[in-house]
């Protein structure tokens, strides 16, 4: 931990409190980095194509400056990150819902992704998500509507794991059971799923 | 008395339970130190580095049950830098070498390793209770050992600590042998658990009163434990999520009406807001209600809830709750003593959960709140006052504005004029934190009102040295002063240095303290250890006096310097 604000600050101004000395710099050394949407999305996620110049190990930290630096953008001075404060204990835990990442897996895809549930409101919201992020293929979506991908004419079904360990189709319970239950994502390519005889769709909707 | 023989004082010295009024005892004269020393089970121990354990020892041979508390308060903001100490080793092995028949430990802040627990677990054949509060440095295999080896063991009660988790079937250590549990706690534990051994265990506990469980212990789990344990008084859901229309559900329902012993209910770690429902019955009895780790319950499901725990006396809340919600529980719950409200969203200014309004709907309603921990957004002089006005009972008022050194929004004044009067209606007040704008003024309310103040918080608040003084002059009781970030300097901190020997400790961080004052200070008092933390990357440190020293704690001691200091710690 830095202090180069450390060794401070007598040199208080008018007020009586420099404002300057709980004000710690965001981020990486050097210019702080805007996201190309101005950090607008939390944990805005990258496209399929564009994870392949990405440097493992610098995500999060990107993450989280777009993140803090929209806090920043909202309140003149930056009191959003002064060390032990609110001091409250163990405040990670508490009000926060735990992020729920789960891995996601595409059957033909050389690897996995991993995505946060918690962010979602609703199976559209997700669904676009993943779309976006395996962007080269296209899913069949919750209400059974097909999707023919143009390139390569394969369609997917989502489905997940859930706490038991049976593997489920996404779309059937309310959406917040399936966010608490749900351990991971596969999207299955459909032709496996022939024979299993999906007449009826699932039964919650978007607004769900 | 003194014709009385020794054992008769010792008889009238066992209703004297209270450790002020035994430590007072003590200091009558040589026979009641001699007698008191030898009958004193239960010891106190508020900063571990005041004494060593080998002077416990020699001094209470019939310990049965030690309190340690080990880091600083400020501690639990991470202000105090990893490894500073507060190792409960040396004390445990202490004890294991002595014939001290140990049989309760409770630890606060301090460093546990699996070592030590393992040694506490095979040292003392008649161990029955283990509570461990904000501590650190152990995994679920010292877990383990304690309930493999502590064939009677009553309570294990673990308490927000951080535990590395092994997933190392720790439950499944105690033995078929052990039905002597009537307390649970392993809440903070974030591993899966054997469930079969959890119901067996429970199955086979018939004293079991207490029983919180960590968030991986499912709901159709909970509706077993509850059928086996229907004599429960506290209950900790872990996870609390199902379908109402499953069969589970309805069992859970059913047999939650049986359970009308329960009297605390905390956790819902996981939970479906469709679920709360079932809870209902058993609110009615309730006098301890804990939702601050349920970040899945509205204000709506909150409100709703609370409505039906007339009889509540503690409640802990998250902000969700708003400040309608606060005013439904204010219309509720007449019994209402403990009120906490936690911050669900500690960075997000944007979301007002609760301001002033709740807490003066509060004050209003319930005439019998002593005490209060408030985050929120805003507060205002005018509804400072009116709480101040409506309760007059407070022993711990805390209050913390999310936003540093926010002004009453309405006025644009400091919140000097609320803040004093509470301090003056609330003549037994013993804990105070302050925050919101603040200047010097503050504190000369508070040295002059605030006669029963044992612990003082302040943070980014005054203007001056006058501010640190008017406290130090005027709070004849304070025992625990925690500072940051305000413009207190050396002219404070030595103004009354023999002050500081009637007071546990002193933290300042980020203040205008001097090491050149820290010297001065530590040079004239030698029973008091003065630490100066040191995070900066210089390999050497500056001896220039007139560098201002980034955190400073100090605390009287009869045992000199520690020596399980860090490199990062200077001791003068």
């Amino acid at each position: 931990m830095s202090s180069e604000n450390g060794k401070r600050l007598l040199e208080t101004d008018a007020g009586g409190l420099n404002f300057e000395a709980t004000e710690l710099t965001l981020g990486l050394p050097g210019e702080p980095r805007v996201t190309s949407d101005g950090g607008a999305k939390l944990g805005s996620k990258r496209g399929f194509s564009e994870t392949v110049d990405l440097k493992l190990g610098d995500n999060n930290q990107e993450v989280k400056l777009g993140h803090s630096l929209q806090e920043a953008a909202k309140s003149p001075v930056s009191k959003t990150q002064v060390v032990g404060w609110p001091p409250v204990r163990g405040f990670a835990r508490r009000g926060k819902k735990s992020c729920k990442y789960v891995k996601v897996a595409v059957d033909g895809a050389p690897y996995l992704r991993k995505v946060d549930l918690e962010i979602y409101n609703s199976y559209q919201q997700l669904l676009t998500s993943l779309e976006d992020m395996f962007s080269c293929f296209t899913i069949r979506n919750y209400l059974n509507e097909k999707k023919i991908d143009q390139v390569n004419g394969i369609e997917y079904m989502p489905t997940y794991e859930d706490k038991d360990g049976d593997w489920m189709l996404v779309g059937d319970v309310p959406w917040q059971m399936f966010v608490e239950s749900c351990k991971r994502l596969r999207l299955m390519k459909s032709s496996e799923a022939v024979g299993l005889g999906l007449k009826t769709a699932p039964k919650y909707s978007s607004t769900n | 008395m003194n014709y009385f023989p020794d054992e008769v004082v010792e008889h009238v010295f066992d209703f004297i339970t209270s450790h002020k009024d035994r430590n007072s005892v003590s200091l009558v004269c040589k026979s009641w130190y001699k007698i008191e020393r030898y009958s004193r089970q239960r010891v106190f121990i508020g900063n571990c580095y005041s004494i060593t354990p080998q002077r416990l020892i020699a001094r209470f041979p019939g310990l049965k049950s030690l309190t340690l508390k080990g880091k600083p308060h400020f501690a639990d903001f991470n202000l105090v830098p990893h490894d500073w100490g507060g190792f409960v080793d040396p004390w445990i092995k202490a004890l294991a070498k002595s014939r001290i028949g140990l049989e309760e430990l409770r630890l606060k802040r301090m460093v546990v390793s699996d070592d030590s627990l393992e040694l506490l677990s095979k040292s003392f054949p008649n161990f029955k209770s283990l509570v461990l509060v904000s501590c650190e440095g152990f995994t679920t295999d010292g877990v383990a050992a304690i309930a493999a080896n502590c064939r009677f063991l009553r309570e294990l009660d673990l308490q927000e600590n951080e535990v590395e988790d092994h997933r190392g079937h720790w439950l499944s250590c105690f033995p078929e042998s052990c039905t002597s549990l009537v307390s649970l706690n392993f809440a903070c534990l974030k591993g899966e658990i054997n469930l079969a051994s959890l119901e067996r265990l429970v199955a086979r506990s018939p004293n079991l009163k207490s029983l919180r469980l960590n968030r991986m212990v499912p709901l159709d789990t909970l509706q077993k434990l509850l059928m086996r344990a229907p004599q429960l008084v506290d209950l900790g859901i872990g996870s609390y999520v199902d379908d109402p229309s499953s069969e589970v559900f309805s069992k859970l329902k059913a047999v939650i009406q049986l359970c009308n012993s329960i009297r605390s209910l905390s956790g819902f770690l996981e939970v479906a807001p469709c679920c709360m429902s079932a809870i209902y019955p058993i609110c009615e009895n309730l006098t301890f209600l804990n939702l601050s780790y349920a970040p899945g319950l509205q204000g709506n499901d909150l409100t709703k809830l609370v409505q039906h725990c007339r009889k509540l006396q503690r409640l802990w809340i998250l902000d969700c709750i708003g400040d309608k919600g606060l005013g439904v529980v204010a219309s509720t719950c007449k019994e209402l003593q403990e009120l906490r409200v936690f911050p669900s969203d500690p960075f997000d200014a944007g979301n007002a959960a609760v301001t002033e309004e709740g807490l003066v709907l509060i004050s209003a309603g319930c005439p019998k709140l002593n005490s209060l921990l408030y985050f929120c957004h805003q507060m205002t002089n005018a509804a400072l006052i009116t709480v101040a006005k409506n309760c007059t009972n407070f022993i711990r008022f805390r209050l913390c504005i999310l936003d540093p050194v926010k002004a009453d929004p309405v006025t644009n004044q400091p919140l000097d004029e609320g803040f004093g009067a509470i301090v003056r209606s609330n003549k037994s007040l013993k804990r105070l934190s302050l925050s919101g704008l603040l200047t010097d003024q503050v504190f000369l309310y508070i040295g002059m009102y605030a006669k029963k103040l044992e612990m003082l918080s302040i943070a980014f608040a005054g203007d001056s040295n006058k501010g640190m003084l008017y406290v130090l002059n005027g709070c004849k009781k304070l025992r625990k002063l925690e500072i940051r970030d305000c413009p207190f300097g050396d002219v404070a901190l030595l103004e009354d240095m023999g002050k500081y020997e009637t007071m546990r400790s002193l933290w300042m961080s980020s203040c205008e303290v001097t090491l050149g004052a820290c010297k001065i200070l530590a040079k004239k008092m030698p029973s008091l250890n003065v630490e100066i933390i040191n995070e900066s990357e210089q390999l050497e440190f500056s001896l220039d006096d007139r560098l201002l020293v980034d955190k400073m704690y100090l605390y009287r001691t009869l045992v000199g310097h520690r020596k399980d200091k860090p490199e990062y710690v200077l001791l003068l």
